[in-house]
């Protein structure tokens, strides 16, 4: 895969029926724990989709689920390739996953910190390679090809997400939001159809924010790539996403535009309790009459902990 | 507001008492800690090594060993060895910390688009295959030595060098991929060593037991790596699925197996008896008529030359997919995982290597020996070759073969001048402070190496058993 720049405004067309994942009835049950219970989610082709939800309402459960860490107990998931193919990722092993097409970044970043940053990116694009251990031990030209083939993706990957100059530094030595994107560099590289980000932006300060909003945008379409996002700011999730679904207590409790979520009184409740939450929507209709937006304040319930 | 200040200034410990808070007492300094290690190791030794007791006088042995002036000298030995490793401690941590690998050494700041940070790599590239030919010439240079060391040598340190040094280190060579590189414990790595000779026994008709065809010691080597590949495979595939505890256990018993097969299995195997008249290595090929028989010369050329070939084949891998793909399943097993790696697939791939290589090692063994008996597949040996990996610094190559030689080399040496009994407890002493002034061991890995220099500027850990720095999933 090449990385076309186009202009950063003419978004992929996004088409409702062109799902690329869709989860139905999906319930992951820890003992008499429920993680995640009957939830249902579409991420059509080309768009960026927010999960956002209280901590604990499970969002990462239901990554961890997508991506094959948990098998869920009942329920479906299926991916669907550019063809049209379907594949159930249900119970699949996660190299399986990202093989079909689903990268994905932690919470808590994983990176390989003895590995300089060329390296940890290099390890991603290797997986889709073929020399064997006979033909790199012989030292063969297809070995040494891919080799040099990986060295390219690997650089042009890191110069995507803008960390040109740190090559051969190591991983761990990186600044918080440096690996971040060396992370998402490392996601990309496996070239997914589908991104699953764990909370980019926990942990990064401002001007970080804003870098990981154009980023983001620009994964999802110069590259064309499908977009979950996890996430607690909310600034960041009115920007970039197209639709949000919000999780609480392992349910779905609302699913759409930015706009329509922040006004459902079952999402305000959610975040504010229902007390709290009355008076906003009160106060939200009032304004409303007046002909402006009813905000939820930009709660972070989740702020990080290194 | 100024009683809230006063109040906090008193609760708060001030500068100097939180220094003093801070600050350890003599006895607990780290350095006073390794003293009484050293000094206790060193009496525990004066006593064991001393005469040993009767019956008539309970107390003879400790009265020869405490009571005399033999302690008085263990003990001036411990301190005086204390005061030089604690010594030359800083210095080598300035030197880690100075020192610097050949990826940083030419590493300027890069910034431009993609073109030119190819350009730039191309010109990192250049320079490393500078370095590569500085390491050829070197390789060259050592290798002209090694062929010379024979005739410095008495037969006696020949021999050494073939059945001890050489053995073994083909053995660690191959326990370094497992241990060091995909960090899998192997602590049955003998049985492979075991299943290698018995293959050269059975294939060169050696055995009670005939084969279909009898084979030239050469020929076997690729049988025997077939077995042992096989043999990893089915005893890796249910096993390596199993955290690296569970492993150890499991490998344990499976050389435990091996070594009972080799000792009941009569009819198959001679039994406790072993095998004898194993036929040497020999090329016949036309005119070309050459025999390995008694003297180790020959057979040291040999095994220089497999070793060669298998450590240029394991350096070409330590640095390509496979290679990294093995340092990320050891350091975070889940994100590599995540990442598209198949883990169990380059574990077993791992596990299979190192069981072939010692495969190898036993085809030498049994070859140049002539004679083989379960008593030369003890469980300790196993041991021994995973002491030897983790001394020379697991993961590096180089310092996995210097420190395999050293301490393969030293209780032969060791025999003229203690009791010959006493040598492996020399050999425990050893790694033991070894294990606590340079547990990275001998010569460490550059990714260990850099992790230690880093754990000094306070980035991460230096200790790779634990979790690396930059948050995970608790």
């Amino acid at each position: 895969m090449s990385i076309t720049t186009t202009k950063a405004d003419d978004r992929p067309r996004v088409d409702p029926e062109d799902q690329v994942m869709r989860v139905r009835g999906v319930t992951l049950r820890f003992g008499g724990l429920v993680g995640l219970s009957d939830v249902a989610l579409d991420l059509h082709r080309g768009e960026v989709l927010a999960v956002i939800g209280p901590n604990g309402a499970g969002k990462t459960s239901l990554f961890n689920s997508l991506t094959g860490m948990y098998v869920p107990q009942e329920g479906s998931i299926v991916l669907r390739d550019r063809a049209g193919g379907e594949h159930s990722l249900k119970g699949r092993k996660p190299h399986l996953v990202n093989r079909l097409g689903v990268a994905r970044t932690f919470q808590n970043i994983r990176l390989f910190g003895a590995l300089t940053a060329l390296e940890n990116v290099k390890i991603a694009a290797e997986t889709r390679q073929k020399a064997g251990p006979v033909s790199i031990m012989l030292g063969l030209p297809n070995a040494r090809r891919e080799d040099r083939e990986s060295d390219r993706r690997a650089l042009e990957l890191l110069h995507f997400v803008g960390l040109d100059g740190l090559l051969n530094e190591l991983a761990a030595s990186l600044s918080y939001g440096q690996q971040r994107s060396l992370e998402i560099a490392r996601a990309l590289a496996t070239d997914p159809q589908v991104l699953l980000l764990d909370e980019p932006a926990a942990g990064t300060n401002p001007t970080e924010k804003l870098d990981l909003e154009v980023l983001i945008r620009r994964i999802n379409r110069e590259l064309g790539i499908s977009v979950l996002l996890i996430e607690h700011d909310m600034r960041l999730v009115m920007s970039v996403a197209d639709r949000v679904t919000v999780l609480n207590f392992g349910k779905v409790i609302a699913s759409g535009s930015p706009a329509e979520v922040q006004r459902n009184p079952e999402v305000v409740a959610a975040y504010l309790g229902a007390e709290m939450a009355a008076e906003m929507v009160a106060a939200a209709e009032a304004e409303a009459v007046d002909g402006s937006d009813g905000t939820v304040p930009a709660q972070r319930d989740g702020e990080e902990q290194r | 507001m100024t009683t809230t200040t006063t109040k906090e200034a008193d609760v708060a410990p001030s500068g100097s008492a939180l220094a003093r808070l801070r600050r350890k007492r003599w006895y607990q300094q780290p350095m006073v800690g390794r003293l009484v290690g050293i000094v206790s190791a060193a009496v525990l030794l004066d006593v064991m090594s001393g005469p040993q007791g009767s019956r008539e006088d309970v107390f003879f042995s400790l009265d020869k060993t405490l009571g005399s002036l033999r302690v008085v000298w263990w003990l001036i030995g411990a301190v005086v060895l204390w005061a030089i490793l604690e010594f030359t401690k800083p210095l080598y941590n300035r030197y880690l910390a100075a020192s610097v690998g050949p990826l940083e050494r030419f590493h300027t700041p890069v910034t431009g688009p993609v073109r030119q940070l190819v350009a730039q790599t191309r010109e990192t590239s250049a320079n490393l295959r500078r370095i590569v030919w500085v390491r050829i010439g070197f390789s060259v240079v050592v290798i002209g030595l090694l062929i010379l060391l024979p005739s410095l040598l008495s037969t006696f340190w020949n021999q050494v060098l073939v059945n001890e040094v050489a053995i073994y280190v083909l053995l660690a060579i191959g326990l370094n991929v497992v241990i060091g590189w995909a960090g899998l414990l192997d602590l049955g790595f003998i049985a492979f060593f075991a299943i290698g000779a018995y293959s050269t026994a059975y294939w060169t008709g050696a055995m009670p037991v005939d084969p279909p065809f009898k084979l030239n010691a050469f020929l076997v080597i690729p049988v025997a790596v077939a077995t042992c590949l096989l043999a990893g495979l089915l005893l890796g595939a249910p096993t390596l699925r199993l955290r690296g505890d569970y492993l150890a256990i499991v490998t344990l018993g499976f050389h435990e197996i091996i070594y009972l097969i080799a000792k009941n299995a009569d009819g198959f195997t001679n039994g406790p008896r072993g095998v004898q008249g194993i036929s040497n290595f020999r090329v016949h090929i036309g005119p070309i008529d050459y025999k390995w028989e008694l003297a180790p010369e020959p057979y040291w050329y040999l095994l220089i030359g497999i070793a060669t070939v298998l450590i240029i084949a394991f350096l070409r891998l330590e640095h390509s997919r496979v290679g990294r793909a093995w340092t990320a399943i050891r350091e975070d097993e889940v994100a590599a995982s995540a990442t598209g790696v198949p883990t169990v697939k380059f574990k077993l791939m791992a596990f299979a290597i190192g069981a072939s290589t010692s495969g190898i090692a036993g085809v030498a063994y049994a070859s140049k020996a002539g004679f083989i008996s379960p008593e030369s597949f003890l469980l300790l040996f196993s041991v021994l070759v995973v002491a030897y990996v983790i001394f020379g610094g697991m993961g590096s190559l180089w310092g996995v073969i210097i420190g395999t030689a050293f301490l393969a080399w030293l209780p032969q040496y060791m025999k003229d001048w203690v009791n010959p009994n006493d040598r492996f407890m020399y050999l425990g002493a050893l790694l033991i402070i070894m294990m606590i002034y340079r547990p990275q061991g001998l010569i460490p890995s550059v990714r260990r190496k850099r992790e230690l220099s880093m754990a000094k500027a306070g980035l991460g850990d230096a200790d790779a058993m634990s979790e690396p720095a930059g948050g995970r999933m608790t």
